[in-house]
């Protein structure tokens, strides 16, 4: 996976700080309470969301353990449809394959969608460098790309920007890309928002190709799903001659019926809506509606060898719907940026060191960024025990054992000179050096499973005999999650 | 060996744990959520559309059959639209009274042209009271699926109570995943910008829905 932000510190310097940034603490914390207090209205509605949820888990693992089978019929539908389908076994044969499909339009330029997919294979850069200019289209995505930055969130890339930077990035940045920011630009949303429409509209109205990834997938009938809420995914989707999709293996579901769970669990768990503004599906090709050409980029790049670890498989079952970035106290002081890829947050911390391996001194340390609350694993739509991946991982790290590296049965050395404990060591000491985090970690691990035992059981045994784990306090995670309002006492931005 | 032959391969031997007799697809997943969310009559479940289309701010109207080309023209003057664009297959009858300009959705009119039309009329397809959804499947009187997303005003008509269903699984249902569908939950919104909802962006500003029946 070449998704690492070059040159990025190990989550425990990047954290360090990231913590000492005022503005992105305040932007930050801000958010995800917000977001926080609302998808729990959200799904307060809904009397059977126990049981959608466990459907949804329970779709996803049947089509994880069937995958080989649901491909090849998905393959089969697309290609029935008038879609052509390509295969992409890393990043790079990706990027590659986006590439040439553009180059064979004629075009030098391409409108995109949001997705993590291309994010993940850094699919700009690799255009850029073949003459190819990707516009981003989505706000956020439009303010990070402006702004030469790197996205923080899942769902709200631009987080950790406030209404001033974002207007100085505006009127700074626009006229490089294209229509200038108006004159006299304020910062106020609804200007902003004006702005960036004119400044892409300009885009869309002439755009030729298309660039997207999607939600889902459905294998019985070669249906892609696209979720958003601007409108931008339905310009890049409808607008151009020509369509690309880049979609990780693991977004299937099985038939067009699954998609009633899915449909109502995401987006209360990301924006916390009863539904997002615009949901778009499309079935290969129509004639006379959207793109007469469709292509849909299959991409491995670490899914299959997600795949071979029976724990941490279950990472593969994510949504994204960002719901455990917005309640995991970790993410909320350290922000995204210090996960150092794409996926930030608590799903960050299992699926980034799954898909590129623990190699790198980042990948290794992404383990010990949590602390092991269990919060995400209570809002995740489709139950991906977090914390189980999460020991799991330090486990792996410190001890080594077999892993599958590109398709290939590897043994991992227990952590070279025990770099990877240091950097576990370094977690700690960030933690116990940030009496707020430290504090909040504490009181949470009252309720969790986990952390009861004084030793971890099975391999974990020999690791947890000469360490002693947290000791549990007495006042329960609930009562504290409600009495200092999910780590702050500052009541003001809930609502 | 292709990415294809690879990544397969790949996939098969990930998961050498699964036994071949594994739970087939039928039994795997216990469909035990609802199939709608509370007990309400027909015209309450409009009532719930109504409410939760205006809660996303959607502008609701209701009329009898009878009226509905008078709306129609009151909303449209309202606007100021000089300009509507209008399915081919359209009940002629629902723009009798409009003075705006028809223009028609042609296959060969770009994207520019329908920039600058001043608003949109169309039916829909089923429409989903729980969540204040209307979806659009490309039919004859909805048309194709850019024709409403550039304008920016978009009027669409809801026949009640026949096209109203309670929820999503009773919407797929109804749907065929074939054609494409546009699922809209109020006019195109953002709320990249400190988390502060703006109305628009890209999609049309402003969405008014007419429940006729
Ligand atoms: S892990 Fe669960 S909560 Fe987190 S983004 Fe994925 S689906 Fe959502």
């Amino acid at each position: 996976m070449s998704g690492t932000f070059v040159g990025m510190p190990a989550f425990p310097k990047a954290a360090h700080e990231a913590v000492g940034n005022q503005t992105l603490r305040a932007n930050l914390r801000h958010a995800t309470h917000t977001i926080r207090a609302k998808r729990a209205n959200a799904v307060a509605e809904v009397s059977d969301w126990a049981e959608l949820r466990e459907a949804g888990k329970r779709i996803k693992d049947h089509t994880l353990r069937h995958l080989d089978r649901y491909l090849v019929q998905l393959e089969e539908s697309v290609t029935a449809a008038g879609g052509i389908v390509h295969w992409a076994a890393d990043a790079d044969e990706a990027n590659r394959i986006v590439a040439d499909l553009v180059k064979e339009t004629g075009e030098s330029e391409v409108v995109k969608v949001k997705s993590m997919a291309t994010q993940e294979i850094g699919l700009n850069e690799a255009l850029e460098a073949e003459g190819i200019r990707a516009y981003e289209t989505d706000l956020a995505e439009l303010i990070v790309q402006l702004g030469k930055d790197r996205p923080s969130h899942i769902l709200v890339p631009a987080i950790h920007r406030n209404r001033g930077e974002i207007r100085d990035i505006f009127t700074r940045e626009m006229s490089e890309w294209g229509r200038p920011a108006p004159e006299g630009l304020t910062d106020t949303p609804a200007e902003l928002a004006d702005a960036a429409r004119l400044h892409l509209r300009e885009k869309f109205l002439r755009a030729k190709v298309g660039v997207s990834g999607a939600n889902f997938m459905v294998a019985e009938t070669g249906t892609l799903v696209v979720v958003e809420s601007e409108g931008n995914g339905r310009m890049c989707l409808t607008l151009p001659e020509t369509l690309i999709s880049v979609v990780g293996i693991e977004k299937i579901v099985p038939t067009w019926r699954d998609l009633e769970v899915f449909l109502q669990t995401l987006p209360r768990s990301s924006t916390a809506e009863r539904m997002n503004p615009y949901t778009s599906t499309w079935t290969g090709t129509t004639d006379g509606d959207g793109p007469g050409t469709f292509h849909l980029v299959l991409l491995d790049n670490g899914r299959t060898d997600t795949l071979a670890d029976e724990v941490g498989r279950q990472a593969l079952r994510c949504i994204r719907c960002s719901a455990c970035l917005n309640v995991c106290p970790v993410y909320e002081r350290a922000g995204g940026h210090a996960y150092g890829s794409v996926y930030p947050g608590p799903i960050g911390a299992i699926l980034s060191p799954q898909l590129r391996g623990t190699a790198s001194e980042i990948d290794a340390s992404l383990p010990y960024a949590s602390s092991l609350c269990g919060a995400c694993y209570e809002v995740c739509p489709v139950a991906i025990d977090i914390p189980e991946v999460l020991v799991h991982l330090r486990e792996r790290v410190v001890q080594g054992g077999p892993v599958t590296r590109e398709g290939n049965k590897v043994v991992l050395k227990p952590a070279k000179g025990h770099g990877a404990e240091r950097a576990a060591m370094r977690a700690a000491r960030w933690a116990f050096d940030r009496p707020g985090a430290l504090r909040a970690g504490q009181r949470l691990a009252s309720r969790t499973r986990r952390l009861h035992p004084r030793t971890l059981p099975g391999p974990g045994k020999a690791w947890s005999a000469t360490r002693d784990l947290p000791a549990v306090p007495a006042e329960p995670f609930r009562d504290w999650w409600q009495r200092t309002n999910g780590g702050t006492t500052d009541e003001g931005t809930a609502k | 060996m292709s990415s294809r032959e690879r990544i397969l391969g790949r996939v098969r031997r990930a998961l050498a744990d699964v036994p071949q007799d594994d739970t087939p697809y039928g039994e795997a997943v216990a469909r035990d959520y609802l199939r709608e969310h509370g007990a309400r009559s027909t015209e309450e479940t409009v009532e719930l559309l109504a409410e939760n289309l205006a809660d996303y701010r959607a502008v609701v109207h209701r009329c009898g059959a009878d009226e509905l080309p008078s709306v129609l023209a009151r909303l449209l003057t309202e606007r100021k639209a000089a300009t509507v664009l209008v399915p081919p297959g359209l009940d002629e009858a629902w723009l009798a009274e409009a003075d705006a300009a028809r223009v028609a959705d042609r296959m060969e009119s770009g994207a520019h042209e329908l920039d600058r039309v001043d608003s949109v009329v169309t039916a829909c397809a089923v429409a989903v009271a729980e969540t204040g959804t209307i979806v659009l499947d490309g039919g004859p009187d909805q048309g194709r699926r850019r024709i409403t997303l550039v304008p920016d005003h978009h009027i669409c008509v809801v026949r009640v109570p026949e096209q109203v269903v309670s929820s999503v699984p009773q919407a797929l249902e109804r749907l065929d995943p074939a054609r494409p569908l546009t699922w809209i939950s109020g006019p195109s919104a953002t709320s990249d910008i400190e988390l502060d909802r703006v109305e628009g962006v890209h999609g049309p500003r402003t969405l008014e829905v007419i429940l006729v029946g």
